[in-house]
């Protein structure tokens, strides 16, 4: 079990939730080989270490959000900010809700 | 009686000229009362070499199919240049930790050929490998409880039935008979509606798989080492970075003992199978789920099979000591952690409980988790990957366990051959190329 931080519900057990794999962008139809699809479908780096990864809040607020975790330890923390190269500890979430509705709604 | 409709090649595995060395004593009873007798120590069943600075091959991982793997290279191939690696001791990953059961009722002619055949190799394997393996021919229920299900139970039978597989579809009444602890009444919150009744299935002592290859492949040359963790694999020649990556060659492996040059290295490390691959360059389709298992005190022997339930998410059978032992469906999401957890137990319960009753009253003694390497068609990837040198063996999931005698006897194969045996070829990585999938979610999800 796990607890989840949804960034609207607050921290919940991971079997309100559904674990939507690991977090990688969706590339251009228009311009994408076929091994790149592969990739995208079928390929994992499942590190062991951070991971970015969706999840889906399916018992609670149903959104989409993106978290990071570590695979051995399974802390979690906010995935860094598009910019910025480092990531948010994950207290700083819980205390201020308004800052992480922002961040968190990726479909 | 059998048919196998996968020619195999058909190199028995004769094992006669190994155990005439005197590091491998040949155990039997008399040799066990001689022992006994004269108050004999037994020898250390396999050495401890030290680390050579060069192999033909060398396989990472040390469980059942990296040990099995190097054994058939061995055995049936006369390679016997061979380092098996572990980080840990051997077995100490998913070949400790799986519940033990072998069965071969799977879903796609693919699978049941290449199954059946792993299970051909458990059957003679204590005489094979001379060493007790307690395999167990006790039958295998799979049990339905929806309409659906009995559909897919109807479905696996005739596809069993056609590669002669023993499989067949019986009704409550029948269940009652074979394992009269089960409640069968339609008064059930998921009534037992129908089985998949497959006799050859049974359980096996995993542990003793384990110290089976090993020993004999030590026996033939192999050298094992433990406690050695493979840190890097030095390529050259591909298009990622450090010459690593598709179209690159392997030369060695780094070690937390010491550097290896070798031309082949075989991936056979289950779980970590990802972070192996990665040390080449290459992704694999794979995630890693932790899989709980439990096992309760001992208690007298009342069930006579291994009982699976797919909706039930619950697969129980009962050792020889008595006790029984529950696994279930993997953690649904990717996480190299194997602690226990409550909500396992509690959920485990509830469904063992709804199949039996009467066991209420009986404790738990432990809990553990082992790693799975699940692909997304579940089934393996196994064979060359577009790094030369660097084959595979892993994404086995949940069902590892009781496909390591043919995948060891395969790969091996496929090493000697140069070329990816019929068997294996439909669990080749290109297949994600070629979208050529092997789905066997229906039968090896959490049937067991």
């Amino acid at each position: 079990m796990l607890l989840v931080p949804c960034p609207h519900c607050g921290p919940r057990n991971s079997a309100d939730m559904s674990y939507q794999g690991e977090a990688s962008s969706r590339p251009d139809p228009s311009s994408t080989t076929p091994s790149q699809w592969r990739d995208y479908l079928y390929m994992e780096h499942n590190p062991a270490g951070w991971l970015k990864e969706n999840w889906y809040c399916s018992s609670g607020c149903r959104r989409f959000f993106t978290v990071e975790r570590h695979t051995v330890t399974s802390e979690f923390r906010e995935p860094p900010l598009p910019g910025s190269k480092t990531a948010l500890p994950l207290s700083k979430t819980t205390e201020t809700g308004a800052d992480t509705d922002q961040q968190g709604g990726e479909s | 009686m059998r048919k196998q409709v996968i020619k195999l090649s058909e190199k028995s595995v004769k094992l006669s000229p190994v155990f005439r060395r005197n590091r491998a004593p040949r155990y039997s009873a008399a040799a066990l009362l001689w022992r006994g007798v004269r108050n004999d120590s037994w020898p250390r069943v396999w050495r401890e070499p030290p680390l050579k600075k060069s192999y033909d091959a060398v396989v990472v991982g040390g469980g059942v199919h990296g040990l099995a793997t190097a054994y058939y290279l061995a055995a049936n191939h006369g390679i016997t240049d061979v380092a098996v690696l572990d980080k840990a001791y051997l077995g100490s990953g998913g070949s400790g930790r799986n519940t033990a059961i072998v069965r071969s009722n799977y879903l796609t002619p693919e699978g049941v050929a290449f199954y059946d055949r792993s299970l051909d190799l458990y059957n003679t394997m204590s005489a094979d490998l001379n060493l007790n393996v307690m395999f167990s021919e006790r039958g295998h229920l799979t049990l339905a409880h929806t309409d659906s299900a009995v559909r897919t139970m109807r479905w696996r039978a005739e596809v069993n039935k056609l590669q002669n597989i023993d499989s067949s579809v019986i009704g409550p009444d029948e269940i009652k008979k074979i394992a009269p602890s089960l409640d069968t009444s339609p008064n059930t919150r998921y009534p037992i509606l129908a089985a998949l009744y497959h006799p050859p299935g049974g359980t096996i002592r995993h542990d003793a798989v384990v110290w089976a290859y090993a020993r004999a492949a030590d026996a033939y040359g192999v050298d094992m080492h433990q406690q050695t963790e493979v840190v890097d694999i030095v390529c050259e020649g591909g298009d990622g970075p450090d010459g690593k990556g598709p179209g690159a060659k392997v030369t060695g492996v780094r070690t937390s003992k010491g550097d290896i040059s070798t031309p082949v290295v075989i991936n056979c490390t289950a779980g970590w199978a990802s972070l192996i691959a990665a040390m080449a360059g290459l992704k694999l389709p794979i995630t890693t789920h932790p899989l709980q298992a439990a096992v309760t005190e001992p208690v007298k022997v009342f069930l006579p099979t291994v009982v699976v339930s797919g909706s039930l998410h619950v697969y129980v059978s009962q050792t020889d000591r008595g006790e029984l032992v529950f696994g279930a469906s993997v953690d649904p999401f990717a996480t190299y952690d194997m602690r226990g957890t409550l909500d396992f137990t509690e959920e485990l319960a509830g469904h063992v409980l709804e199949l039996m009753p009467a066991v209420s009253q009986m404790r738990l003694l432990r809990q553990w988790a082992g790693l799975c390497d699940i692909t997304p068609d579940y089934s393996p990837v196994m064979g060359f990957t577009p790094v030369e040198g660097f084959l595979c063996d892993v994404g086995w999931g949940t069902y590892g366990f009781k496909a390591g005698p043919v995948s060891g006897e395969q790969m091996a194969k496929c090493v000697a051959d140069q070329a990816t045996p019929d068997l294996i070829s439909p669990f080749a990585l290109s297949r994600f190329d070629d979208g050529v999938l092997v789905g066997e979610k229906g039968a090896a999800a959490v049937g067991h």
